[in-house]
């Protein structure tokens, strides 16, 4: 029993991070159509512009997490500038290639600045560890889902009751009817690609406390993001949110209960269950496509 | 207000119009007819500011509007209703209202949306009842009229509409025309292109008629409704009865 809580526990933090990446996907999705499979190397990014900042130069630490947001919000838009909006043919495949090539290339860079040795952050918060049923509830666990909860909350609210939101979704829905508007939907796409990686960036802050950091960890954190937002349905920005929690919680326990070996396996066979029995994702009974 | 001269629009080494001019004046009901591919809906698309690869001339309020984007040509006073509508279907009947009235936002202009806000409603009684209801889930000339709704909040000067009377019932096209009527009365200047010749012209001050991509005729509605080719091609009297009225 208590091994289950505590099992629980770290599954709901893993679980938050991956629906926080989960959501920026989702999110860039649903006002651009595209998945971005450089995605993970923004998390990357973050966690490492973490060490870079906090660890290595001792800024205080709200001032590292907004220069490393900045920073991933930043790489968003000069992605979405020059590699995206300059393709010549930008049909989906082409664009969905170009983010592959982006995660290699930011995958290289990476390596470039900070090396190839993993680093670890201390944790935000010296407090003691709460204990419920026997199990330990570490403080850096209820920070990274309370500002998960906070993100998702914020971008819901950003999407459905900003006109700046409502524009975005607007042309994303009709671009040609935005246009039309006077809505400008290329200054949109920047903006989403900026808060989506802004997501990534934010992902990747609350993961540099809780494993190590090296500039090849994006990968498998965007597959996993991606897997998340698979199962809560692509474009539903709750569904990926709930997408992610659930993976990290079964991820988590199947790694206790079974074999530690079978943690990444979780995931993958999760997303060919969803995609052979729901591909429109688990939560989107209704709306397969956004919203 | 608005003059085209010599406009032509291609698509590649297709040459969609060959060289149109037209003219509307402040206050006027100007309306276009012509059949399908007859470079209505390019003309239509370069105005806007969607079609980029077009020459002549194109001046708004004597300014020229070529490389002009289309949210600054929205800005400059043209508002157009286009073909099929293209409301933003997920979004509710409101929220598609100040999208049309993006633009007046961004001026900061927020008590002026809201009064026309209340105007629109007052004009659309159906929208102000259905307000909250996803835009999608409206019939199709509900949709019709949350479309002209949506151009009107950008406070157009001119305003374009795009076949508006397509695919709607007879008594719902009336209602559509009545609307543009009043619109007309309330000092909305507007362009009108319809293949719905006979209704576009019964309220129109004057018409011009496209045909594969050339003006082939011009002149007040009253002279184009007798007229004898707009009434072979376009107002659906078969070749019998033309003839019969010739020989009369």
């Amino acid at each position: 029993m208590q091994e289950i809580i505590q099992y629980l526990f770290s599954g709901i933090t893993t679980g938050a991070i991956y629906a926080v990446i989960a959501v920026g996907l989702s999110m860039l999705y649903s006002s651009t159509e595209l998945i971005n499979f450089a995605h993970g190397e923004f998390v990357m990014i973050g966690a490492m512009s973490m060490v870079t900042f906090w660890v290595h130069m001792a800024l205080p630490l709200p001032v590292a997490i907004g220069c490393t947001l900045a920073l991933g919000c930043a790489l968003g838009l000069l992605f979405e500038r020059f590699a995206i909006r300059t393709a010549r043919n930008p049909q989906p495949i082409v664009l969905v290639i170009i983010t592959v090539g982006a995660s290699i290339f930011l995958r290289g860079t990476g390596m470039i600045v900070w090396g190839k040795d993993p680093f670890s952050v201390p944790p935000f918060s010296n407090h003691e560890s709460l204990e419920i049923f026997g199990a330990a509830l570490l403080p850096q666990s209820i920070w990274i889902v309370a500002a998960a909860l906070l993100l998702a909350g914020g971008i819901h609210f950003f999407l459905k009751r900003t006109l700046t939101g409502k524009a975005m979704v607007a042309s994303a829905v009709n671009q040609k009817a935005a246009w039309l508007s006077g809505i400008p939907p290329e200054r949109m796409a920047v903006l989403a690609f900026a808060i989506s990686t802004g997501c990534g960036a934010v992902a990747g802050i609350f993961i540099a406390p809780v494993t190590m950091s090296s500039y090849d960890m994006g990968t498998i954190l965007g597959l996993k993001g991606f897997c998340a937002a698979m199962i809560g349905g692509l474009g539903s920005l709750w569904g990926a949110f709930a997408g992610g929690i659930l993976l990290g919680v079964l991820e988590s326990l199947g790694a206790g209960l079974i074999s530690s070996g079978l943690k990444d396996a979780i995931a993958f066979i999760l997303l060919l269950l969803i995609l052979y029995v729901r591909p429109g994702g688990l939560f989107s009974a209704k709306e397969a496509k956004r919203f | 207000m608005l003059r085209i001269q010599n406009l032509k629009c291609s698509y590649g080494s297709i040459t969609a119009v060959h060289g149109v001019s037209l003219s509307v004046k402040e206050g006027e009901l100007i309306s276009i007819i012509g059949a399908n591919g007859a470079g209505k809906s390019s003309l239509l698309l370069a105005i806007s500011g969607l079609l980029k690869n077009w020459s002549g001339e194109i001046l708004f309020q004597e300014i020229p509007l070529k490389g002009m984007s289309p949210p600054a040509i929205v800005r400059s006073g043209i508002s157009m209703v286009p073909e099929g509508r293209q409301i933003f279907a997920p979004l509710s009947v409101m929220d598609n209202l100040k999208m049309g009235a993006y633009t007046i936002y961004r001026r900061g202009m927020k008590t002026e949306v809201e009064k026309d806000l209340e105007m629109i409603l007052d004009m659309f009684p159906i929208l102000h009842e259905r307000v909250e209801q996803l835009a999608g889930t409206l019939s199709g000339g509900e949709q019709q009229m949350l479309a002209i709704g949506r151009a009107l909040m950008a406070r157009p000067k001119l305003l374009i509409l795009d076949e508006p009377s397509m695919g709607l019932a007879p008594k719902i096209v009336d209602q559509i025309f009545n609307t543009i009527v009043t619109l007309r009365e309330q000092g909305v200047t507007i362009l009108l292109v319809e293949q719905n010749a006979r209704a576009a012209l019964k309220i129109a001050d004057r018409g011009y008629v496209l045909e594969t991509g050339k003006m082939v005729l011009q002149g007040s509605s009253d002279e184009l409704l007798v007229d004898d080719d707009v009434k072979r091609a376009y107002l659906g009297q078969d070749y019998g009865d033309f003839y019969d009225g010739r020989n009369q």
